[in-house]
């Protein structure tokens, strides 16, 4: 098989590397992993960190879920360890987990792939970034065995500075957080500049780092007033100065500002890169162009904007002035439409095209259902009579998990699936990754759509006891979440199981027209054996199924029609 | 939808619930049509368009078409336009509570609401008349708390060092559930209390009784009531355990020894004099913390606290 394999850069059948040289086994040992300057190995150590997280929110969640099968008092635990549950399952799963997610890992692997370059702008800050991650991991880690939290993710005011749970180290630990999110936005920026290739002008450039470019915006620009709240919140527990706690002179909503003016725009570092695999893939499975490109990529931008200015939505009920809840709902309201123009666009990318249901399109399809209940229910929390009911319900806890699992984790498990081949070289087997998807999609309704409706009938989240009338709701949710961790041991399972007995890649197995299907599966060291030119990154009809490889192989260019 | 107690949203027990409803029901439509309108669309698109032999590649279709994406960007913006005006306006409705409303004060604790009734009577449960304008007026003595009755879709944060104010009209007689719902630690779900929504004349004549109970119930439990809502029971235990204060659990009539070496017998003038000067005579122990209630409770008060005290062998 020799230079039959037009496009696929001739490495093996069909473009498979995996008994070549490629970047799993272009050095040998673990310290060639830890001192590793690869984009791709550290987009691999990060999926691997962020999974790991992800495994411990979840125990978490079902722990949590566990104990509200019952209304009471429950043997499982008591009021203080549920405290400390609800906590660590939130600040585990967002900080250590959904901000990092997709940048961290796939757009850590992806981006100087897509760019046909051969790393990021900064390879060492890239690692410094991961090592940043593991030393907020293990801040993290220790305070919670030496006295887990039970503030609630937020950290509110003046209860995390009363409590006497170990928030500074949890706290500390955030903080450390923040700056390898800081430096993975700082180097995703620069490479964006910097590293495109000859041919890739902005709007030419794949959606997805339109996304990751977005968020790397938010990172750099919200993350140092996080950094700077959670300082100040130390400062008032351990020296006593008097910032928010009103017993020495603070004010505790001051707090909310500082805290949401970062972790409101968080929610679009969480959504962004979601939307950004969710416009690669809807493409590449229709067979068919984008649909509406600019406006695609320009929302993006608009959204980052907007996300710095609804902070105070979060606080309609905590006391701010009525003028300050009326702009901020406005805006609210504003930043709902650039979402809606993306899922218009991505289902007109669908129409008259050729669908494909391979399972990171299932995942697709999962994304638009339950992020459009998401992004819908947030037109209940933007308008400020009914937010004032559904506020600090079950609802916002429905919603929020429609948002950051059924946009953020669905776009991330379609985008693994999406990438898996490119990462390891090993297809999984497409029958499990359908029931998985299916098991996901099922799980996760049947846990968070009870949610919206006890929310409705006013049940406040955080909460260890629960009125009776609450009971058939909280146990169909309980089954739910019972359903959704079983579809995550199916998918580990599969996914697991093809890295040893996968089929081999082929280099372009789903037929995407971005540059990083023009290299072998997995990948060379250096990128690409030759530099790869950049054309429209949608112009997945340039390509053609080719049996016998099981994957994608450039037409020929049509022939000139001879003229008349 | 706005039936009570219906699928999505409790009964309505005020004025202000209808209004909210009205809001929600829009919002609640909007939705629904968008959200069919995007799976329908979905699942049409994939049932004719899906891959299958023969239909392999995509058929020819415009990559964009800058008047129908404009007409989807400014059709939902002039919708969520309407909802916000419309939420807007019944939250202003919500914020400005008329000038005769009935005042009361709510104090959240630790975990637990007081309310305090213009006469000074302070009660575990919101009591109001029906079909009145009553205004709460609301702080907290530490941490933040969230004051919420869903019935009335009435919420606010209760936080320490301001005053936040909130007010209904509700239209129903009947018991209404009131949440916490800022999260405040270990007891924060178990931060229960009722509504009471009496019938015409039925709030003045509670509130005569509730004031009074000193004269109606036996003095103990006239004093038990008293040691909760006067704050007692946060320090002094009633089943022997030590707290802030000395519990209260066979003190009367024992021998108690004082800080610089005394012992007083736990008499009647004994607890007087420590509930009106608490500093005098410190139990040994304990730190000279108490505040003093002199003016802050009337005799008849002190009797009744003292028969409690007696009555806790």
């Amino acid at each position: 098989m020799t230079g039959s394999e037009s496009g696929t850069a001739g490495f093996g059948t069909g473009g498979n590397a995996l008994g070549r040289d490629n970047y799993l086994n272009h050095e040998r040992g673990v310290r060639s992993w830890l001192l590793t300057r690869d984009h791709k190995r550290i987009g691999v150590m990060y999926l691997v960190a962020i999974l790991s997280s992800f495994f411990l929110g979840g125990i978490f969640a079902e722990l949590i879920r566990t104990k509200l099968w019952t209304p009471g008092n429950s043997p499982l635990m008591t009021a203080n360890t549920y405290d400390q549950m609800f906590t660590l399952h939130g600040a585990i799963m967002i900080f250590l987990f959904v901000i990092p997610g997709i940048p961290a890992s796939l757009g850590n692997f992806v981006l100087p792939l897509m760019l046909g370059a051969q790393d990021v702008a900064f390879p060492r800050l890239n690692l410094a970034s991961f090592y940043f991650w593991i030393g907020g991991a293990a801040l993290a880690l220790i305070s919670m065995v030496t006295g887990a939290v039970d503030t609630g993710w937020t950290f509110y005011t003046p209860y995390s500075t009363t409590t006497n749970s170990n928030v500074i180290l949890m706290v500390a630990g955030v903080f450390v957080l923040g700056f390898s999110s800081i430096f993975t936005g700082l180097n995703f920026v620069v490479t964006i500049h910097k590293l495109r290739p000859a041919g890739m002008t902005w709007f030419r450039m794949p959606l997805f780092l339109w996304g990751i470019y977005g968020t790397a915006i938010i990172q750099i620009l919200a993350t140092p007033v996080l950094g700077i709240t959670l300082l100040l919140l130390i400062a008032e527990r351990a020296l006593g100065i008097g910032i928010f706690d009103p017993a020495l002179g603070g004010d505790p909503v001051l707090f909310q500002h500082f805290f949401w003016f970062y972790s409101h725009p968080a929610v679009y570092i969480m959504i962004l890169p979601a939307m950004g695999v969710i416009s690669e893939l809807v493409s590449v499975f229709s067979r068919k162009h984008i649909f509406g490109y600019s406006f695609i990529a320009l929302s993006s931008i608009a959204i980052a904007v907007l996300s710095f200015l609804v902070w105070g939505h979060h606080m309609f009920v905590a006391g701010q002035s009525t003028l300050s809840s009326m702009i901020f709902s406005f805006l609210t309201f504003m930043v709902a439409i650039p979402s809606a123009v993306k899922v218009f666009n991505w289902l007109a990318t669908m129409y008259k095209g050729s669908i494909w249901l391979a399972t990171p399109m299932l995942y697709v399809l999962s994304f638009l259902f339950l992020f459009g209940i998401g992004g819908l229910t947030g037109l209940f929390l933007g308008a400020l009579a009914v937010d004032v009911h559904l506020h600090d319900t079950y609802f916002v806890v429905a919603h929020f998990h429609y948002v950051m699992f059924g946009g953020t984790v669905i776009a991330f498990l379609g985008g693994l699936h999406y990438w898996w081949p490119k990462m390891f070289g090993r297809m999984y087997s497409e029958f499990w990754g359908r029931i998985g998807a299916l098991l996901v999609f099922v799980g996760f309704n049947t846990t968070f759509f009870t949610q919206f409706v006890m929310g409705s009938h006013g049940a406040p989240r955080r909460s260890y006891h629960y009125q009776m009338q609450f009971e058939p709701y909280h146990r169909l949710s309980t089954i739910g979440a019972y359903i959704l961790g079983f579809g995550f041991l199916v998918i580990a399972a599969y996914l697991v199981h093809s890295l040893f007995r996968g089929r081999p890649a082929p280099a372009n197995p789903w037929g995407g027209a971005t540059l990083e299907w023009r290299t072998s599966s997995p990948p060379p060291h250096d990128n690409f054996a030759v530099t790869p030119e950049a054309g429209d990154p949608y112009d997945v009809e340039a390509w053609r199924w080719d049996g016998a490889i099981g994957g994608y192989v450039q037409r020929e260019p049509a022939p000139q029609p001879a003229s008349p | 939808m706005t039936s009570p107690g219906g699928f999505w949203m409790p009964v309505e027990g005020s004025t202000g619930a209808a209004a909210v409803d009205s809001v929600f029901s829009l919002v609640f439509w909007v939705a629904a049509f968008f959200f069919v309108l995007i799976v329908a669309l979905m699942v049409a698109f994939v049932v004719r368009y899906r891959r299958r032999p023969g239909r392999l590649d995509a058929e020819a279709s415009p990559s964009h078409n800058t008047p129908l994406e404009l007409t989807w960007t400014l059709i939902p913006i002039a919708i969520v336009i309407v909802i916000f005006v419309w939420g807007f306006k019944v939250y202003l409705d919500a914020n400005t509570p008329p000038a005769n409303a009935y005042e009361i004060s709510v104090t959240g604790q630790k975990w637990k609401w007081l309310f305090t009734y213009p006469n000074g009577h302070v009660d575990e449960n919101l009591h109001v008349p029906v079909d009145t304008p009553v205004l709460l007026v609301m702080t907290s003595e530490d941490v933040i708390h969230g004051f919420y009755i869903p019935a009335f879709r009435l919420k606010r944060d209760v936080v320490p060092g301001r005053y936040s104010k909130v007010w209904f009209r509700a239209v129903k007689p009947g018991d209404y559930q009131i949440y916490c719902t800022q999260y405040c630690g270990t007891g924060h779900s178990d931060m229960w209390a009722k509504v009471v929504v009496h019938p015409p004349g039925g709030f003045e004549r509670w509130l005569e009784q509730a004031s009074n109970f000193l004269k109606t119930l036996p003095p103990a439990e006239a004093g038990q009531r008293l040691a909760v809502t006067r704050g007692c029971a946060q320090c002094h235990s009633v089943d022997g355990t030590a707290g802030t204060g000395p519990t209260w659990k066979g003190l009367f009539g024992s021998h108690v020894p004082l800080q610089g070496g005394r012992v007083m017998t736990a008499d009647e003038d004994y607890i007087r004099n420590c509930i009106l000067d608490p500093t005098k005579n410190v139990p040994l122990g304990f730190q000279p913390v108490m505040p003093t209630f002199k003016g802050r409770i009337r005799d008849d008060e002190i009797t009744a606290i003292i028969a409690y005290i007696k009555s806790l062998k």
